[in-house]
């Protein structure tokens, strides 16, 4: 078996190694949040570079990490920052760290049903309903009725930084159901009037957005790029591009610093995320 | 012999035994078919061989879990990167956990990065009681623990987490629940529809009937899947007016649903298969339609109605995509039916892409997958040494 996985893994190098070297093409793979704007980036980029060839496809944060270290692909998107295993498979791979781009900011959204009274809620409130500590809408506001908890899948992107960031590494409640994507998510938030989830601030039809404030004494702030930018609003993140030092040159370095342009970001904000301010460009 | 030889080639008798090319018998005769049955042989060697592969390559990947390999424990040892020339080779390699292949070629740079990212690793543990945990032994696997921030001991499957907690009790758990109900409401359904089909009804209402059911098979379960997370979800919170509004029941009636025809399909074969004269005998002995159906034909059937139960069973608990949509995908620990809940199918099909390969979660993954074949492989073996069994009753040996 471990013969056959070393053979394998040289089989797939080869055959990376043979697909990346081909002039002007560049394969993209990983983050599902990042996957449509890749895509745009991608579709905008070689209308105005004719030999340039990208490829996008999404599959998870994790499969692009993968994809990285088997040297399948140059580029790999994530939602959340590599891990200190992945970076370990990446040395052992190729040698090198791989190098970290930030690309854009995401806004979180904290969704509710169009019918709920509340309007806004603070992070400490957040917490305690999404670790379970609040089971009922009056404890923090509302109505006398139980909360239904939505979440994303543990290996989502948008999980893990939620859980970082609003739960300060807390477990979600185990009762949280767990939707297979924003959309999802939001369908289901959409239809709950007792159900509360939370996603990408691009997406939000059906359901609203709640105001959210730092802790109780602060204001309620809205997700609007002039919030999330300026780093008002409370739950935001970046979203990043890795790639391999020995490949971060010509066609590559070229394409990552264009995707970092104004011209880039005008993309990122036509897709629903927010501009990088400009001293994170370089 | 040479008359032998005479009368074989003409009497038209034995003209058969003569082969293509009025050959010789044996695999010299028909060489054509002699090559079609070897090939088709060969083909169905290699799906054995295939699944036996697959099960290998699973219990493989799984195997360091099983054996108590894995150590996942946050707080390690860690050599500063300035000692590094101070180690041998040997205490070197095994610190950084590397093969002798790879760390042969591994230039002196990588060496010492890989040293940092143990550090880096080693610094972002948290400062809790439970970061020094194996939480991959059996112990945690299997058993409750208070874990930090937890009022009381609890099973609980968070394996994305400071401390990874990968208990599969509640994953167990939901998946019988689930497979439970499906059966529950399948089953009467699935065989009262055989024993109609088969025995009661008109042929002509039967030549429609059972291609219908059968047509159920052919829904994707993504479709099933999609449906009961958009209709059959609402439909049925209205009518039983309980909390969460995905959970076991929808998805073990929508899970119902894609067991039905796999039960209906065999079920019936084996009441159709009862010879007719049973039937015939029952009837002229004065007994009604009705009687001769169900205490004559449906006992005589029992072998195969069995084996109709136990592949719906192993169907409904290896169908993913039903489940990982109406489900609600939470990892309680609950029988209580109106709970959401979370099935091992579902949870390798959520997770399974987001891992780090060869990590400790992959590898978990990979357990939950090897226990899932083990599953329906035990209950496809019980089923048939009770069909057996059945039998040699049922023709009184």
């Amino acid at each position: 078996m471990k013969t056959f996985n070393q053979h394998f893994s040289t089989f797939v190098m080869t055959l990376g190694i043979a697909t990346s070297a081909q002039a002007g093409s560049i394969t993209v793979k990983g983050s599902d949040t990042l996957v449509i704007l890749a895509q745009k980036w991608a579709e905008v980029y070689m209308g105005k570079q004719a030999n340039v060839k990208i490829q996008v496809t999404g599959g998870g944060s994790g499969v692009g990490f993968a994809a990285l270290q088997n040297q399948t692909t140059d580029l790999a998107d994530a939602s959340r920052r590599i891990r200190p295993r992945e970076i370990e498979a990446c040395l052992k791979s190729f040698g090198k760290r791989p190098t970290e781009y930030k690309v854009c900011l995401d806004g979180l959204s904290v969704y509710v049903s169009e019918e709920n009274p509340v309007k806004e809620l603070s992070l400490p409130q957040l917490e305690a309903i999404f670790t379970g500590k609040v089971r009922n809408w009056k404890e923090v506001g509302g109505q006398d009725a139980p909360l239904t908890v939505y979440s994303r899948e543990n290996s989502s992107g948008t999980y893990e930084f939620f859980k970082e960031h609003v739960l300060q590494g807390k477990d979600f409640a185990a009762s949280a159901q767990t939707m297979p994507g924003t959309a999802s998510l939001l369908q289901a938030v959409a239809k709950d009037k007792n159900g509360i989830g939370y996603g990408g601030a691009a997406y939000g039809a059906g359901a609203k957005h709640l105001l959210i404030k730092k802790d109780e004494g602060s204001p309620a702030i809205e997700p609007t790029e002039e919030t999330v930018v300026k780093g008002t609003y409370p739950i935001w993140r970046h979203l990043y591009v890795y790639v391999n030092p020995a490949l971060d040159k010509g066609e590559i370095a070229a394409y990552l610093n264009w995707i970092r342009s104004d011209e880039g970001q005008k993309v990122v904000k036509d897709i629903g995320y927010y501009p990088l301010p400009k001293n994170l460009r370089e | 012999m040479v008359v032998f030889r005479e009368m074989s080639r003409t009497s038209p008798q034995n003209k058969r035994f003569i082969g293509w090319k009025g050959l010789r018998r044996g695999h010299t005769a028909r060489p054509l078919e002699w090559l079609v049955e070897k090939g088709i042989f060969v083909v169905s060697l290699s799906t054995i061989v295939l699944i036996f592969l697959i099960f290998l390559f699973t219990a493989l990947e799984a195997l360091p879990v099983f054996l108590g390999n894995t150590n996942n424990s946050l707080v390690q040892k860690t050599i500063p990167v300035e000692a590094m020339d101070r180690l041998t080779p040997k205490q070197l390699r095994e610190y950084l956990g590397l093969t002798e292949k790879e760390f042969a070629g591994m230039p002196r740079e990588t060496l010492k990065s890989l040293m940092e990212v143990k550090i880096e690793t080693a610094s972002e543990a948290p400062n809790d009681k439970d970061a020094a945990l194996d939480t991959t032994s059996w112990r945690y696997l299997l058993l409750p623990y208070q874990w930090t921030g937890y009022d009381k001991s609890e099973y609980i499957w968070q394996p994305v987490s400071q401390i990874q907690k990968y208990n599969i009790v509640p994953l167990l758990i939901g998946s019988l629940k689930t497979t439970l109900v499906a059966l529950l409401f399948s089953v009467p359904l699935a065989l009262g529809a055989a024993i109609y089909v088969s025995q009661l009804s008109k042929p002509r209402v039967r030549e429609y009937l059972k291609p219908a059911v059968e047509l159920l098979a052919g829904i994707p379960s993504v479709v099933l899947g999609f449906f009961a997370l958009m209709v059959m979800a609402t439909l049925l919170q209205k009518a039983f007016g309980y909390q969460s509004r995905l959970n076991t029941f929808v998805a073990g009636i929508a899970l119902g649903l894609a067991v039905i025809p796999v039960v209906f399909s065999i079920a019936e074969d084996a009441l159709t298969s009862v010879p007719r004269s049973y039937t015939h005998a029952a009837l002229a002995l004065g007994s009604s339609r009705w009687q001769a159906a169900w205490q004559i034909v449906l006992p005589a059937a029992i072998p195969g109605v069995f084996a109709a139960v136990m592949l719906g069973f192993g169907r409904a608990i290896g169908e993913t995509m039903v489940v990982l949509m109406a489900s609600g995908n939470a990892s309680i620990l609950s029988w209580n039916l109106f709970d959401s809940t979370r099935t091992m199918t579902a949870t390798i099909a959520a997770e399974l892409a987001e891992t780090v390969t060869h990590g400790h979660h992959y590898r978990i993954l990979f357990m939950l997958g090897t226990l899932l074949f083990l599953v329906t492989f035990v209950a496809n073996l019980v089923a048939d040494v009770v069909i057996h069994r059945l039998k040699h009753k049922l023709e009184g040996k």
